[in-house]
């Protein structure tokens, strides 16, 4: 039974709720409007709107350099630190093992380490070791802090699966190749995508890693940032805005795909019973 | 000797983080003691360095830094709190929903929503110009103060205590709630008795990534403050870019990763993530 307080109480959450979303959305959408001015300066209300600065944006080759940059880095993040997370979650979550406690608690340091500050030490690595800096030494920046998040986010799938599924395996004749091929990947795949997902989004949108270790590639939160420092041209807002869309679209997308194989999933064994 | 399976999963991450993580430090924490504005490791250990940082002004930034991310953690927890409850107690179904809208900023770089605001609050922007032209209100802007850097730090750190904080409070089991209203307890006896201290460690983990990452910020005093206050983080940056003292940076930087440190290892110590994460 819900009483007179309860309800008050929950048409206040949801009031509060909905305002920290709007709170949560308006920069995003201050910056959408003003990636349709067709003037030089932005000024609001909006007089003279257009798309001319999107056009300006997309044909300019320096812009493509950038994303393509971004992407790349992105793209290799993904998918060693996939590999490495996956293993690492395996540690974390599935065995028991003697340091475990110890090793659960030392991967989540860089997490909870000041990005800015990881960022100039690693720059003091690598010039210490001598590489000089490009997209690659930003790959192993990035990996150092996503390494660890994904980590945890895999570990989470991990937690709920069942060894004596790979016990069965086993007992009928598998190889350990094949266990991990037929039985331990597919159970972990919705986290491994996930992770995949987290680990492409957090690079794509780093900053704070990227401005100390990218050398002279830039990548577009950099790019960004240098514009809105050195004084306002209407490209930022139109490639912030690009840069939230497909990060949009990447999330809801992956999202889609999460619950779909959920859903085909249970229907498979519903069928089979 | 065989490794066991869970150390042999291990290694690589292990490895990858000696490399990427703890010999980065260790390079750090050397270089605070090598001579100032000397570029190799070579030099004769002083102590030099640390005297400089403490005869300077630099405790105002640390003061700065700490301050400003002790308010946004504190607005954090109130701001957050009622809508963690939501997302566990009463949304439903629509806490998915709500979650996948809470997620997806998390995912565009900070300083692009950070941007956002400049244009929301700066000068015939979208708040003063609509003011002007709705009302013929004519205000100051908001942006290049104080306020102004601690509303960009709540916006971009509010998904780190909201997310710590739901699985927090969904930790608080339904019939220790009934219980304790069956009982007789009214609605704040049951928050301060029950459900605040079994959602804990949910609590105590936002508080902790939302300080550490308010702490380490850097964008938010430079976007939105336009430099009205020196943060910590901006003097290191400026030691090891503009005026080219390594040493000095690595400095600061050290007594930062001393008082965060410590705070996260205290913190970290009475806590057990296979009950937080795996709900065992």
């Amino acid at each position: 039974m819900e009483t007179r307080g309860q309800r008050t109480r929950h048409a206040l959450i949801t009031v509060w709720t909905l305002a920290v979303i709007v709170f949560l959305y308006l920069p995003t959408i201050c910056i959408a409007l003003a990636s349709l001015t067709a003037s030089r300066y932005f000024q609001f209300p909006i007089s003279k709107w257009g798309l001319d600065w999107w056009a300006k944006t997309f044909n300019s080759i320096e812009i493509r350099q950038l994303l393509s940059t971004s992407i790349t880095i992105a793209l290799c993040v993904t998918v060693i630190a996939v590999v490495i997370a996956f293993f690492g979650a395996l540690a974390f979550a599935r065995y028991d093992w003697k340091g475990r406690s110890v090793y659960q608690k030392l991967i989540l340091l860089p997490i909870f380490f000041p990005q800015s500050v990881l960022g100039l030490a690693l720059l003091l690595w690598f010039s210490t070791l001598g590489l000089p800096l490009s997209w690659k030494t930003a790959v192993f920046a990035h990996l150092v802090w996503i390494v660890p998040v994904v980590t945890l986010v895999i570990s989470i799938q991990v937690y709920s699966f069942d060894p004596a599924l790979e016990e069965a395996a086993f007992d009928l004749g598998a190889t350990r190749w094949q266990v991990l091929r037929e039985v331990t990947l597919p159970v972990l795949f919705p986290g491994l995508f996930s992770g995949a997902l987290f680990a492409f989004l957090l690079s794509w949108g780093n900053f704070p890693l990227s401005l100390f270790t990218t050398g002279a590639d830039t990548t577009v939160p950099e790019y960004l940032y240098a514009k809105m420092v050195a004084g306002y041209t209407p490209g930022v807002p139109v490639l912030g805005t690009v840069s939230t869309i497909g990060a949009t679209i990447l999330l809801i997308g992956g999202y889609g795909l999460i619950l779909a194989m959920r859903r085909a999933k249970t229907q498979d064994e519903t069928g089979r019973t | 000797m065989a490794l066991s399976q869970g150390t042999r999963s291990a290694i690589p991450v292990i490895l990858f983080l000696l490399a990427g993580f703890a010999a980065p430090l260790m390079a750090v924490i050397w270089f605070s003691f090598m001579p100032p504005r000397s570029f190799s490791f070579a030099g004769t250990p002083t102590l030099e360095n640390y005297a400089t940082i403490f005869e300077s002004t630099s405790y105002i930034s640390f003061l700065w830094s700490l301050g400003l991310a002790v308010v946004t953690v504190v607005l954090l927890a109130a701001i957050c709190y009622p809508v963690a409850y939501g997302l566990v107690r009463v949304f439903g179904k629509w806490a998915t929903l709500l979650t996948l809208l809470f997620t997806i900023p998390l995912f565009v770089s900070e300083n692009i929503r950070l941007y956002g605001w400049v244009l929301f609050l700066i000068k015939n922007g979208v708040l003063l110009g609509s003011l002007k032209s709705l009302f013929g209100l004519q205000l100051e802007s908001m942006l290049f103060t104080v306020p102004a850097i601690v509303l960009g730090m709540v916006y971009v750190y509010l998904p780190f205590m909201l997310f710590p904080m739901t699985l927090g409070i969904s930790m608080v089991p339904n019939e220790t709630r009934d219980a304790a209203f069956d009982l007789g307890a009214t609605r704040w006896q049951v928050f301060k008795e029950v459900e605040l201290p079994l959602s804990m460690p949910g609590v105590v983990i936002g508080f902790l990534l939302t300080f550490v990452l308010a702490v380490g910020s850097i964008a938010e005093a430079k976007v939105l403050g336009g430099q009205s206050v020196i943060p910590i983080t901006h003097d290191i940056e400026i030691a090891f870019t503009y005026s080219q003292n390594w040493p000095l940076g690595s400095a600061l930087a050290v007594l930062l990763m001393l008082v965060v440190g410590t705070l996260v290892v205290l913190a970290l110590r009475r806590f057990d993530l296979d009950t937080f994460l795996g709900r065992r």
